[in-house]
């Protein structure tokens, strides 16, 4: 078991997990990035967004993050870019554009 | 004061879990395993056990649901056989790397097809790696010991563990032997309380069983291949003190008349009991012979295999076991194995019977002992010889 202590997995050895996969500090995965094989990104219109926040509600692995003036915008370190926030959308603010694309 | 009764093999581990006072039983019936639980149920019902009993769709559900009590820190037990036990095996991996010590009894039953419901240990021998403590009881008194004494090795906060104890389909499990049943003060002094030390606690959030990568999972998998092996030591130390309050002492691995035997017949299960006899009247007719019986199967107890067989030229292997297209039943295959740097000069024969409950008589283990030492002396074709076949 990973104890309370903030080493990288690449740091931890077997005997830092003596007593199996279980994480005594819950919430512990943000710091895991996750989102690095994206292949789409989805960029956010606000001309056209009404802040309604169903892409919020429906983004399955919670990357997309409201922000301070009621705006919402992806979390890249987590989105996958599986396109479900532009599918949600009513007022089609939400775009998929390719990785390679500036 | 401890009784002596006339209790079959499934009904011994009935009245251990009942004694150890589990708090789960998720099961599944299964031929031949059914008896067991069974008589757990009629426990809960009558209010003799106060546990939960969830009586699941599946043996899949069954061992799920055991995994889920037990990292809720439930003392919890379940039994099955053969094709149930092979519905349940993702899971067994799920319960052994999560450090939950769910106790499992396995009335061993061969696979089908062709479709049977009689012994043998095919079923077990799928779950080697399963990363279970595996323990092997040969009468219906170590039926009862060892479901016992599993509790308190599985739970020991060294350990959390699981651990299945097989018996054997029909031939224990609904055999009826003499069984001596200790006092629940002698349990209650043998078993202390069961506290999981990362039981689920909602005031106490952690994350159970991520994701995890190739960064890690070397390291996992060490970590769990040291703490099995390390196991050993607390398995004697419980045996220990399981002998010291109930008189009866047990070993990884017990010799049987090995006193100056040069060849040794090595057995596991019930049938060791009638190798037992084998070797009285070879004995008696001056061979020297002696047995050696396998009880604890995980975590493989080398030191105690080459100490048990230290002065003897030849190793007789029983497997009830086919270990098809491989080298040897399953047994022979790791004796060998956990002999290959200590005892080069050592013989072996591997013989295979019993299979699907086929019946082996004491004449027949004798022509058996007589067969392998002459195939250990001159060779053979064959990787292993299969007792009574009709060829």
């Amino acid at each position: 078991m990973a104890e309370k202590k903030t080493k990288a997995i690449s740091e931890l050895t077997w005997r830092d997990m003596r007593f199996g996969n279980v994480f005594t500090e819950p919430g512990s995965a943000v710091r895991y990035k996750t989102g690095d094989w994206r292949s789409q990104r989805p960029v956010v219109d606000r001309e056209k967004c009404n802040k309604c926040g169903l892409c919020w509600l429906y983004c399955p692995d919670g990357a997309i993050t409201p922000l301070d003036d009621g705006y919402y915008e992806p979390d890249l370190y987590f989105c996958k870019g599986c396109g479900i926030c532009p599918q949600v959308c009513p007022k089609k603010a939400i775009t998929m554009i390719e990785e390679e694309e500036k | 004061m401890s009784k002596r009764i006339a209790l079959e093999g499934s009904f011994a581990v009935s009245e251990a879990a009942r004694m150890a006072d589990v708090d789960v039983i998720a099961a599944y019936p299964i031929t031949p395993q059914t008896h067991i639980i069974e008589r757990l149920a009629d426990y809960v019902a009558n209010g003799e056990l106060k546990a939960s009993y969830i009586p699941v769709e599946s043996e899949h559900s069954a061992m799920s649901a055991c995994y889920g009590a037990s990292a809720a820190g439930a003392r919890t037990f379940t039994a099955t056989a053969s094709q149930g036990f092979f519905l349940m095996h993702e899971v067994l991996h799920w319960v052994s790397a999560m450090r939950q010590p769910v106790i499992m009894a396995v009335c061993n039953r061969a696979v089908a097809p062709p479709a049977n419901i009689w012994g043998d240990y095919s079923d077990a021998m799928t779950a080697r790696d399963t990363g279970w403590i595996q323990l092997f009881a040969a009468n219906n008194q170590e039926v009862f010991d060892f479901v016992l004494s599993s509790f308190r090795i599985g739970e020991d906060p060294r350990v959390l563990l699981p651990v299945m104890v097989h018996l054997d389909g029909f031939s224990l499990s609904h055999v009826i032997e003499p069984v001596i049943l200790p006092e629940q003060e002698e349990v209650n002094r043998f078993l202390p309380p069961y506290q999981h030390p990362y039981a689920i606690d909602p005031d106490n959030p952690m994350s159970y069983s991520m994701v995890m990568g190739p960064d890690i999972y070397s390291e996992i998998k060490k970590a769990q291949d040291v703490t099995l092996r390390e196991s050993k030591e607390i398995i004697l130390q419980a045996w220990k003190e399981f002998g010291d309050i109930f008189g009866r002492y047990y070993s990884p691995i017990e010799s049987y008349k090995t006193e100056g035997a040069k060849t040794l017949l090595m057995s596991t299960g019930c049938l060791s009991e009638t190798a037992k006899v084998a070797i009285d009247r070879k004995r008696d007719k001056g061979e020297d012979v002696g047995l050696i019986i396998l009880h604890l199967w995980r975590p493989f107890p080398f030191e105690e295999l080459y100490q048990a067989i230290k002065d003897a030229e030849t190793l007789v292997v029983f497997d009830r076991c086919i270990s098809l297209g491989g080298p040897g039943g399953p047994i022979i295959s790791e004796v060998k194995s956990a002999l290959f740097d200590k005892r080069k000069d050592i013989k072996f024969a591997g013989l295979i019977g019993g299979l699907c409950g086929r019946n082996l008589s004491v004449e027949q283990f004798e022509d058996a002992l007589d067969k392998g030492r002459e195939i250990a002396e001159k060779g053979s074709e064959e990787v292993f010889e299969t007792i009574g076949i009709r060829e």
